[in-house]
């Protein structure tokens, strides 16, 4: 009996309070499930700052904007963890983000970085991953994936929920232009399920409800490194692929900024960086040396890497979304 | 001599902890009122008859034939209920010729047979109403015109005329009695009011308990009764014994 | 005399709390429509959208009934036959089984991975393709609403006389002309009512066609609403298609209302009525195998759940502190709802029965019990994406998550408690009125020594149906809930979506025990407390 009571009051604590050394960060739910980077990045960081890090995981990254909106700044967030550069006009023009004040930040990046509100933590290129032994031609470009369906062979993210998702709609607004819509209507006949996050997807691909899921570059290292699988590769496209950097930034209404500052700092070491690799399977922001496995050296680079202007990208998503909805949804 | 009209011979039946138990013979041609009061067997009798419910052991006879194993539409028998005689979707000329083919597949002739059959029970002019536009009474009259058009040789009479009013009532009796007497069938009515069979029945049964405790001559059985459950249904107050 | 003034203000707090609550969420929804943007938002994808919420609805539908007739009239030519008692049970089920778990049970046996793939495997004949989409959604719906069909179809059998049976029989009427003359008539009466409240409730569906949907080709308008305000905060999305909802919605069901005619009488008692066409061997076979589908297509998504959940890691996932946290969550959910559904039940009841047997007032009295019936039109999502904009920028809306679930939920089951408190109150009047007035018993002291003691059981059954019901809810927690206050629905929709059906077995095994047990607690507990 004392032992339940104990227990109901600990389950109602926990439910109620949020420690004052708590620090709270949102991101997307494959960072921090147990084969994610999220718990050993956690450990490392709590090791240092004497506090506690609290996970709040949605499905994938686009929701993080839309939950920081519906909080309205009344949330629990210090730190949000997963937008990438197309969601940073829009988020930093709501005003739900502020400034790290961190100058000392530097990066190894195909790009030259200096924000002074969204720190990068990884990077990568989108691409269509593919099994081989269900699917031995692979296309070889974005048209060939656009007009080369014969049925529902490929599994993609919603836009709206997930980066992967926006990747895609962007990449192929990058490549087709005006023409992107035409392009998704014929590309919707291949595609067997939207799903509202990667994790999903990525599950219904090994699952093999699908031979293509829309992914990363650097997916396939997983496979080699963890499960010697060479059967999953990145389709390869001439077009080049769309990049994605995926940032974090300090929550307006945070109230442990300090702690918050320094978590954004942390990003930049060895200490969070050296999970990345093999725990978010995308490319570390600083030089690891050899703490970057060969695996990510040895797989193949984009030939053309793509990237719209973050600036382009909050003024026309609304719209573009709105585009691909029609266009999505099929004939 | 003819073999009888119906014949129920050695019927036993069980139903929970009670058992009915009857033999009866009913002339070709004969109306026999079935009296008794509720409970005593009297509607269970006609559903064995009429093949409603199977019996445990006895013989089921129309006409001298054994119809003990036939399916209720095998048997030479029909049925008025005291209500649902009819189908509330159909018109009083479709309820009658169901009569002649249960699928209502209908030729010409058919129809004519129908509305003929109507005519005989004075409705000839109310042939497409359907059972919502027609009385009580009226009702009962498509009901018995197609019992008429089945010619079957036995009516069984299920108290059909219970909810109706007295006058209405004798009426209806008279006019079954009439038109069954024409068509020579062999008549089992069952009531709960002696005055019913005094008037048109020639003979009439007493149950009581599950069991035909007597059977006679209408006006014999009825004037000067001397079986004491008799005469207890007959008039409760001259008995003031044991319940 | 009880007085009209006490017992009419019972009935408007009510209507303000309920009816009053969805207009309040709906003004809120126009009122945050900005204007000139109805260009965008009637596009092809609203359209879509709106085509496939009623295609499906149609679809379900259609599949529903054809299945439940042959199925409803197979279990009425038998009303005997060992268990049959235990299947008219069993159909009972799928009415209370949380969705998410029933979703659960469908992808168990019919999805890529699943009982039936499985099987089809082992004979090396070609799989089942993927679930997703169209098809895993009407499998979902059809398992709910052929046994809800069923159960609402048997009493139109039942209702058919004994004499009409004997006079088919002595006619010497066959299978199909029974079905023709005697059997259609019946069904034609209830079929246009039957098909309206599946097709209203298909429409409405959120949790299949959100954890089954297949992305943005394969939405309905309410998961579409969700979608818009929890995904995307495209407010102005939501309301439209909130608004779009509430007007077809509001059409079909004042069309149900004004003309379906069904019963809710406890539905197969199996009377034992003699068919003609009962009796012969094809028609046995033939009832039996229909029978036999049934009773695969109800019993197999439950008994997938069961065995599932038994074979998961049951260790594992019972002792993880987030499991009991979100059913201690479920359970507070279930009891809030329970708390509102009670009490503005039982006040719409109050005042309706006032105004119907006392005031003469009977059509008024009916208008105020549909509107206690009111989110079959302002739906769950519809009401809580209302309530979510109107709180929006005043309050921290995710931190009252499990109040405003419980609120919604409780609104939900208001039709329940009226149903079975609302007879008992009009009897009560009916039979009492004149005798308290005579002995001058009122007011309280009527309510103590007359009423309560009625009230008590029904009341009791209402509440543990209510809770239990919101205990298995994803509905209302997906459109306020966080990760944080997630419950055990929640939980076991972001396992299912992350393929983690071990997990997912366990989860669903042990929310249709909680709720089985609030039911079976709460059910009990009144019965004592009636006795004592």
């Amino acid at each position: 009996m004392s032992r339940t009571v104990t227990f109901l009051s600990a389950a109602l604590l926990t439910i109620l309070s949020a420690r004052a050394d708590t620090l709270d960060v949102y991101t997307y739910e494959s960072f921090v499930s147990e084969w994610g980077p999220g718990p050993q990045i956690e450990e490392a960081f709590e090791a240092r700052c004497d506090c506690t890090v609290r996970w709040t995981a949605v499905d994938d990254a686009a929701i993080l904007l839309s939950r920081l909106r519906l909080e309205g700044g009344g949330g629990d967030a210090d730190v949000v963890l997963g937008l990438d550069t197309n969601l940073m006009a829009e988020t930093l023009d709501l005003g739900l983000v502020r400034q790290h004040g961190l100058e000392d930040l530097e990066f190894d990046l195909p790009v030259s970085w200096s924000d002074p509100v969204f720190v990068p933590f990884d990077y990568g290129y989108f691409a269509v991953i593919y099994d081989d032994e269900a699917l031995p031609q692979p296309p070889a470009s974005l048209a060939d994936l656009v007009t080369g369906g014969s049925g529902a062979d490929l599994i993609i993210q919603d836009p709206r929920t997930s980066t992967p998702g926006l990747g895609l709609m962007l990449w192929m607004k990058a490549v087709y232009g005006d023409s992107a819509a035409d392009a998704w209507r014929s590309l919707s006949s291949r595609v067997l399920t939207v799903t509202a996050g990667w994790s999903e997807a990525y599950g219904l691909f090994l699952e093999g409800e699908a031979p293509m899921v829309l992914s990363y570059t650097t997916s396939p290292a997983y496979h080699q490194l963890v499960e010697g699988e060479t059967r999953y590769r990145a389709a390869m496209f001439e077009e080049g692929h769309y990049m994605q950097i995926e940032v974090a930034a300090m929550v307006e209404g945070t109230d442990q900024e300090d702690l918050a500052r320094d978590f954004l700092r942390f990003i930049a070491t060895p200490g969070f960086q050296g999970a990345i690799p093999t725990g978010n399977w995308m490319y570390p922001v600083i030089d690891l040396g050899d703490d970057l496995p060969d695996v990510f050296r040895e797989l193949p680079a984009p030939a053309v890497s793509l990237l719209l202007p973050p600036k382009d990208v909050g003024a026309m998503r609304r719209q573009w979304i709105d585009e691909w909805l029609e266009a999505a949804i099929g004939e | 001599m003819s073999s009888p009209g119906l014949e129920l011979d050695g019927i036993v039946f069980r139903q929970g902890g009670w058992t009915l138990a009857a033999d009866l013979v009913v002339r070709r041609g004969e109306l026999l009122a079935l009296i008794g009061a509720s409970g005593a067997g009297k509607s269970t009798l006609l559903s064995l008859a009429a093949g409603f419910e199977r019996p445990l052991s006895g013989r089921i006879l129309v006409n001298g034939r054994a119809v003990t194993d036939l399916p209720p539409a095998s048997r030479p028998i029909t049925t008025l209920f005291q209500e649902h005689n009819l189908f509330a979707h159909l018109s009083a000329l479709d309820n009658v010729a169901l009569g002649l083919d249960p699928g209502l597949r209908l030729t010409a002739a058919d129809r004519r047979t129908a509305q003929e059959a109507l005519s005989r029970v004075e409705l000839e002019t109310m042939a497409h109403r359907r059972p919502g536009k027609l009385s009580g009474g009226e009702r009962q009259r498509v009901a018995i015109a197609r019992a008429l058009v089945m010619k079957r040789p036995v009516l069984l009479l299920d108290e059909p005329f219970a909810a109706l009013g007295p006058a209405l009532r004798r009426a209806m009796l008279d006019l079954v009695s009439r038109l069954a007497r024409e068509s020579g069938l062999t008549v089992v009515m069952v009531s709960h009011d002696p005055a019913d069979a005094r008037r048109i029945a020639d003979t009439v049964a007493f149950m009581d308990d599950g069991r035909i405790l007597l059977t006679g001559p209408t006006d014999s059985v009825l004037d000067s009764p001397v079986l004491p459950e008799l005469v207890r249904y007959l008039d409760p107050d001259s008995d003031p014994g044991p319940p | 005399m009880v007085g009209l003034r006490p017992l009419l203000w019972p009935g408007v707090a009510a209507l303000i709390a309920s009816p009053g609550l969805a207009v309040l969420a709906l003004v809120a929804l126009l009122d945050a429509a900005p204007p000139g943007e109805t260009e965008r938002l009637l596009d092809r994808y609203a359209l879509h959208v709106l085509g496939f919420t009623v295609l499906q609805a149609t679809l379900s539908t259609i599949l529903s009934l054809v299945f439940a007739v042959p199925l409803a009239r197979a279990l009425a030519r038998r009303p005997v036959f060992p268990g049959r008692g235990i299947v008219i049970r069993l159909f009972g089920i799928p009415l209370v089984l949380p969705a998410i778990v029933a979703v659960f049970g469908v992808v168990a046996v019919w999805g890529q991975n699943g009982a039936v793939n499985a099987a089809l495997g082992k004979a090396g004949v070609a799989g089942l393709g993927p679930i997703y989409g169209l098809e895993g959604i009407l499998i979902a719906h059809t398992f709910f609403n052929i046994p809800l069909a069923v159960r609402l179809l048997l009493p139109a059998w039942e209702s058919i006389p004994g004499e009409t049976w004997r006079l088919a029989a002595q006619l010497g009427m066959t299978s199909w002309p029974i079905f023709r003359l005697i059997e259609w008539p019946r069904l034609a009466e209830v079929l246009p009512g039957i098909a309206m409240l599946v097709f209203l409730l298909t429409f409405s569906s959120f949790t299949v066609v959100l954890a089954l949907g297949g992305g943005p080709g394969a939405a309905t308008l309410e998961v579409a609403i969700y979608q818009a305000l929890r995904l995307d905060f495209d407010i102005v999305r939501a309301v439209f298609l909130a608004l779009l909802q509430v007007v077809i919605c509001a059409t079909v069901a004042i069309v149900l209302f004004r003309f379906a005619r069904f019963s809710w009488s406890e539905a197969g008692a199996g009377r034992i009525t003699m068919r003609p066409d009962s009796l012969g061997r094809p028609g046995r076979i033939g009832d039996a195998l229909v029978i036999a589908a049934g009773i695969f297509w109800v019993g197999a998504p439950l008994a997938g759940v069961a065995l599932s959940g038994l074979n998961g890691p049951l260790a594992e996932v019972l002792a993880r502190q987030d499991v009991w946290l979100a059913a201690l969550r479920s359970v507070l959910v279930g009891l809030g709802a329970g708390v509102v559904a009670v009490m503005v039940g039982l006040l719409l009841g109050a005042t309706s029965c006032d105004l119907a047997m006392r005031r003469h007032r009977r059509r008024l009295a009916d208008v105020l019990e549909i509107a206690g019936s009111q989110t079959l039109i302002v739906s769950p999502v519809v009401l809580g994406a209302g309530l979510f904009v109107l709180l929006l920028g005043h309050v921290r809306v995710f931190d009252w998550a499990l109040p405003l679930a419980a609120l919604v939920n409780g609104l939900v089951s208001v039709p329940y408690v009226l149903r079975l408190v609302s007879p008992v109150l009009r009897r009560t009047a009916a039979h009492h009125d004149r005798l308290c007035a005579s002995l001058g018993l009122a007011g309280i002291r009527r309510i103590v020594w007359l009423e309560g003691p009625l009230v008590l059981r029904p009341l009791a059954t209402a509440l543990a149906l209510a809770t239990a019901l919101a205990a298995g809810d994803l509905t209302a927690i997906a459109l306020f809930g966080t990760e944080r206050e997630a419950t055990l629905a929640l939980l076991l929709y972001r396992a299912l979506g992350s393929y983690r059906m071990d997990e997912a077995a366990v989860i669903a095994l042990l929310l249709v025990v909680v709720c089985l047990a609030i039911f079976v607690a709460i059910e009990g507990l009144g019965r004592v407390v009636a006795r004592a």
